[in-house]
Parts: structure tokens; sequence; C-alpha cells
């Protein structure tokens, strides 16, 4: 991997962790205002479903995670395990991409458009 | 060994590691007590008086030359510069090499990996100009020539390359000290590399690697900050990768 490369992904990393620190935050905080607000899980789900701000949060929310957690356990895989060849950036970019798909179809499943998705 | 008692009192308990066939191990040593004494002193008198072959290595006692750090009480530290009074207020030592270098002999580390990650740090000034052209005229009051007098004092000593998680996490990474060095070029208005030194630092095994621990500027003895300077080359590499100039 080029040092370009490995810099962007430093880049990326910083740039998802400022979003996750955001996203999580609104996410508790909504969380526990539901909760504490005595609203049922159906309740919940029948304010979120076509609800497109919510979808386009929880989308931002999972493009963040998808991002930021591949590059730190390429560093924690480096420093722990010493496993810094090829084969570990393909690991990671299939389980970036795994992670991708997973949030994607609950933020969908959410929304209402994956049907038994959420 | 009796730990108290008037046969002990002014004694120090000194372990000190001997490099051994066997891998090595500690040796006890007892030193006396004195004025003002710094560790180098101690391992001196070790040497001098008590054990001729053990190996370490000084030359100029006062804080210049950056020869003589050890880990002492499990801490990287200048021994020179070191009082026994700071760190051993029980009245015992225990001295070893600096860790994260391949060991010599006894005390020696072998410093060659250290430096060269220097030299692969892009270390080394690069001039643009000859002798028959002007001297360069740079404000003193600059940012970035005051950005250079807080890194430039680094004496070599090798206490925060010793200190560094990240070096002992991953072999390649450059450290603190090369770090600091590129940090101080780069900040250089005279320098014409620039470009070739953030390639040299950027990625894995450069600034980005480092997880901003601080050992190194909680341990460097000359009050030097190279986490600074490594925050500093982060942002311009990561300027340079994001405008193509990497």
């Amino acid at each position: 991997m080029s040092a370009r490369a490995q810099v962007l992904m430093w880049v990326g990393q910083r740039a998802s962790a400022a979003l996750l620190a955001i996203c999580v935050f609104v996410h508790l905080a909504t969380m526990i205002y539901a909760v504490r607000g005595g609203l049922t899980a159906a309740e919940i789900l029948a304010r979120l479903q076509g609800h497109a701000g919510w979808l386009a949060f929880y989308v931002v929310f999972v493009l963040a995670v998808a991002v930021h957690v591949p590059i730190g356990l390429r560093a924690v895989l480096g420093e722990w395990l010493g496993w810094r060849n090829a084969a570990r950036d393909w690991v990671l970019a299939g389980f970036a991409l795994l992670l991708l798909a997973a949030g994607l179809r609950a933020a969908f499943g959410l929304y209402g458009a994956i049907r038994g998705a959420a | 060994m009796s730990e108290s008692g008037t046969e002990d009192a002014g004694m120090l308990q000194v372990r000190i590691w001997r490099s051994g066939e066997d891998g090595g191990g500690f040796r006890e040593y007892r030193v006396p007590r004195q004025a003002s004494q710094t560790v180098l002193d101690v391992v001196t008198h070790v040497q001098r008086k008590l054990d001729p072959a053990l190996a370490y290595r000084y030359a100029c006692r006062v804080g210049m030359c950056g020869s003589c750090a050890m880990t002492v009480n499990g801490v990287s530290r200048w021994t020179c510069r070191t009082h026994v009074s700071k760190v051993a207020a029980d009245g015992r030592l225990e001295i070893a090499p600096l860790a994260n270098l391949p060991v010599v002999k006894d005390l020696v580390a072998d410093m060659r990996e250290f430096f060269d990650k220097w030299a692969r740090a892009q270390g080394q000034f690069a001039g643009a100009t000859t002798r028959h052209d002007a001297f360069a005229q740079v404000s003193p009051v600059s940012e970035a020539r005051q950005a250079v007098d807080a890194g430039i004092e680094c004496i070599g000593c090798g206490v925060c390359y010793s200190s560094c998680d990240v070096v002992a996490w991953n072999p390649d990474y450059l450290g603190p000290a090369a770090l600091n060095r590129a940090w101080t070029l780069h900040q250089d208005e005279r320098d014409a590399a620039q470009a070739e030194r953030l390639r040299a630092v950027a990625g894995d095994a450069g600034c980005h690697a480092c997880h901003t621990h601080m050992s190194c500027t909680e341990r460097c003895p000359k009050h030097i900050s190279p986490t600074a300077g490594i925050a500093g080359l982060k942002r311009a590499v990561a300027m340079a990768a994001l405008k193509g100039e990497l």
C-alpha cells in the first residue's frame, strides 16, 4: 500500500471519528429520551419508519463505522499480532463491506424499505 | 544481604544488568552513598572498584553528548544528570540498558537502528545555496523558527525511543527522535527537500503510527516535545496527501 493511501486512511479515521462523536451522542441521547418518555418499541419503530431524516442520519452513522472500525483494527492487528501484509488489508476491506452491508440493511429496515430486516 | 542496620547505612543496593551466554541477568552490588551522587557515578564506581568487566557508555558527564542513557528503576534516563537522591529514595537502584534496542554488552545499547532511522526520516539538512550566496535571513520571531528552537536541542540520547510503546509494537516505526528531527527541518525555510521528507515520514512506519501516548515528551531530558512535532508532521503530511503532493 502506498504511503499516500496510508495517510488518506489516517485522515479517513480522524474524519470518521469526528462524525461518530456526533452520531453516538445523538443516538444515545435520543434513545435515553425515548425510553424515559415511556415509548414502546412499536411506537419508536412507527416514528422511524418512512422518516427520511432518520434514514439519512443512520446511513451516515453506518458509513462512519464502516470507515473507522477497519482502519482501527488494522493498527491493532499490526501492533499486537504483527500482521502487516497485504492479506490483512484484504481481510479488513471485506470486513468493512460486511459492516456496511449489515448496517445499511438495519438502517433501511428501520426506514421500512426492507421487510423483516429490523 | 541485610536490608537495614549499621552495616548498610550509607550504602546503595544496586542491581545492574549483565549480559551472559544464558541471556543475562541482574547482578547485585553495594555502592557507598555520596553527596550529589549521580547514577552514572554509581555505575562508574561499580566498574572501577567492583567489577572491571562491566561495559557502559558515557562521554561528557554534563548532559551534552547523549551517550549515557540507561533504564533506571524501570524508567529511561540520562544517568549523568540523574541524581541518586531523585530516583532511589529507598536506597535501591536497578540499572538496565535502554529498551527497544539490541544490547551490545551489559549497559551498552546498539544505537545503529536508532540513528539509521534519522537518516530514513530524511534527517539531513538539504541546502539549495552555495558558499557564494548570501546568508539566509531567518526571522528569529517567526513561528517556524520558534518551532525549530523548541525541538533543536535534541542530544540523541535515545531516551524517547526507549520509552516509546509504538517502537516496541512496530519495529519499523521511525520513533520520536527521528521524527522530531524531521519536524525541525520541515520548519527550516532554507531546506530544499521538503516533499521528499514528508514522503519519508508518512504512513504506517512514520508519524501517523504515533498514538500520542506522550512518553517521549514526559521523559525527554531536554524537555523537548517530540509529540508536538509529530502532530505537526501528521497535519503537514495529511495536507500534502489531500492535495496529491505526496
